[in-house]
């Protein structure tokens, strides 16, 4: 089945998310709030928009749409969105990196319902996502799997095996959304490892690629309307999005922030942004 | 003995079998397909094989993909590529999640010959012993790995499996048991206990040969399971027989010798020799030259048991 909000509880559930990204983070005092809020409105439209079908109350249904979180460091946005959508209580997101607590630091695929794959090691998910999409295929599943990846992450040369052999199984029931937000952990992608444009290269393996401002809910759902019509091809939506959107001003002195929880005073600060 | 076929041929074979009654196997290739064998099953079952090209970290998480959407997948290379080109997939996308993936890593050891040691696997075992929730198995002929096949299609967690280039002689004629942790007594004895898998079987009951030649006599052990280990077989050779000799193709470092080594010190020391390969590369050259050069000749276990 899938959950389809209208357009203001879509924004307002996008709302509740980061509140749960920040409130979970500055509770453990660790993890990676910038990079769970650049991509919370992508995330947010896949399960709240009607795009992905899934059922929390039977998470390993045969046949369900997958969600692969490749950059496996936005655990705390995962855990936002599968408890809101029942997954697992709220209640658990406060446990999020204790000991004892199913949250990990990165997902585990044995310890949550609703996790696809355990990662964390960043490069991974879209070759896992591959092999998700053929075992739909092999079984006239129709089912589609949607891999985030980061733009720091796609320096990663499995993901680039992974995208030559999507194309040559022409899995069109597989997307990769690309977390455009210019960041990885040491800098700046332009300082780092800068593979823009991306919508080129993916094009140039086969596949079809699209390029969309990642905090417009409309956008985003166009365009996974647009990939779900693709036929032949694996679809790509490289998503421009801003690392800690919406805090990234109150961050300003350091706009990466990358893995670094807010303190509390912080924490009240960001909520009052995020609304 | 007789020569039998390669293990990887049997694993090809075995696998190609496995396939008519297990809808849910798919393989995963990374272009070696022809030599790893899997090909006998690609040529079966196409729509169920996935040659992925040379892109062995790839190979290892599209399996992880299929297994985690509920297929069995099995995926083979050579066993130095998908062990150290793909390490971290193994144990991200295998190993951490628990899935029923099957590893299968040919062309092991030194005794693939001229090829030389680009592409000998000679760390895979200790690698992959390393992968918690791993089974690891080395057969030693071409009757026990068809055993170990099917044995392995039977569990539902991540396993390694060596296979090797050679025809290997037949150790098993017959009748024979084969459990996954469970070793096989191939030889009685009471005054040493050579423990061996894979290749070295050979070589172990001809040392075993000559060693009774001169009155010693040595219980020899195919240890083919390193993962779990046979705690039991190797108390009971430690108490009933005092020494124990450990051969393997493999290094020194992180192999059988190491597990048998913790698993007597643990339960009851006795003095032990190990051959295997020691802290090198080796180099192009035939089988037999190699193995001779690289000291793992029936004569290398013989000298070994005499050291004590
Ligand atoms: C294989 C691997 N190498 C390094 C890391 C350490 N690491 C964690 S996050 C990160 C940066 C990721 O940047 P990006 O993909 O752009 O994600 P963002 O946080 O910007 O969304 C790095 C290098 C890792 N987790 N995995
Ligand atoms: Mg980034």
């Amino acid at each position: 089945m899938t959950v389809r909000l209208s357009l203001p509880d879509l924004l307002a559930k996008a709302k509740v998310i980061r509140r749960h990204i920040v409130m979970s983070t500055t509770a453990a005092a660790s993890g990676h709030p910038t990079s769970s809020m650049s991509a919370t409105d992508i995330v947010t439209a896949l399960y709240f928009g009607g795009v992905m079908r899934y059922d929390a109350k039977n998470p390993t249904a045969p046949g369900r749409d997958k969600f692969i979180l490749s950059k496996g460091h936005a655990a705390p946005l995962l855990y936002a969105i599968l408890a809101e959508a029942g997954y697992f209580s709220t209640d658990m997101l406060p446990t999020l990196r204790k000991i004892g607590s199913p949250l990990e630091g990165h997902p585990n695929y044995r310890r949550l319902p609703g996790v696809e794959a355990s990662t964390g090691s960043l490069g991974q998910g879209l070759s896992i996502g591959v092999g998700a999409a053929l075992a739909a295929k092999l079984d006239n599943f129709d089912a589609r799997t949607y891999v985030l990846t980061g733009d720091g992450e796609v320096a990663e040369g499995q993901i680039w095996e992974a995208v030559m052999s999507a194309a040559k199984y022409r899995l069109d029931n597989l997307v990769c959304i690309v977390d455009q937000n210019g960041f990885q952990q040491t800098g700046a992608t332009t300082d780092v490892l800068d593979l823009r444009p991306l919508v080129p290269k993916f094009e140039a393996f086969g596949w079809f690629a699209q390029e969309i401002n990642g905090h417009d809910v409309n956008e985003i759902l166009i365009a996974f309307d647009k990939a779900k019509h693709i036929k032949g091809k694996p679809s790509a939506i490289v998503c421009r999005t801003v690392k800690g959107y919406p805090i990234h001003q109150m961050l300003a002195s350091d706009p990466n922030h990358h893995g670094k929880p807010l303190t509390k005073d912080e924490a009240v600060q960001a909520y009052a942004i995020i609304g | 003995m007789k020569l039998g076929k390669a293990t990887r041929e049997a694993f090809g074979l075995a696998l190609a079998q496995l396939g008519e009654t297990n809808p849910d196997i798919v393989v995963v290739d990374g272009d070696v397909g022809n030599s790893t064998r899997t090909e006998l099953f690609g040529k079966k079952f196409p729509t169920r094989f996935f040659n992925v090209g040379i892109a062995e970290s790839n190979l290892v998480s599209v399996a992880a993909g299929l297994a985690s959407s509920g297929k069995r997948a099995w995926l083979a290379s050579f066993a130095a590529f998908v062990m150290c080109n793909a390490y971290d997939q193994l144990r991200m996308s295998v190993a951490f999640p628990c899935l029923d993936v099957k590893v299968v890593g040919t062309h092991a050891g030194i005794s693939i010959g001229e090829d030389g040691p680009s592409q000998m696997g000679i760390e895979d075992v200790g690698l992959a012993c390393s992968l918690p929730n791993f089974t690891v198995i080395v057969p030693a002929d071409e009757p026990s790995t068809f055993r170990a096949i099917e044995a392995l299609n039977k569990m539902h967690t991540p396993a390694y499996l060596r296979a090797g280039r050679p025809n290997v002689p037949i150790v098993y004629e017959g009748d024979f048991e084969f459990q996954i942790g469970k070793a096989n007594q191939l030889r009685a004895g009471s005054d040493l206990t050579i423990i061996a898998y894979g290749l070295m079987i050979g070589p172990a009951l001809q040392a075993a040969e000559e060693l009774a030649k001169t009155g010693v006599q040595a219980r020899v052990l195919d240890m083919h399971t390193i993962k779990p280990l046979d705690h039991a077989a190797v108390l009971a050779a430690a108490k009933e027989t005092g020494r124990i000799v450990v051969a393997e193709e493999h290094l020194l470092h992180g192999g059988l010798g190491s597990a048998v080594a913790m698993s007597v010190v643990r339960q009851h020391p006795v003095p032990m020799r190990f051959v295997g390969i020691n802290d090198t590369f080796a180099e192009s050259g035939k089988p037999d030259e190699l193995l001779a050069k690289y000291g793992l000749t029936a004569a290398d276990i013989v000298k070994a048991a005499k050291a004590f």
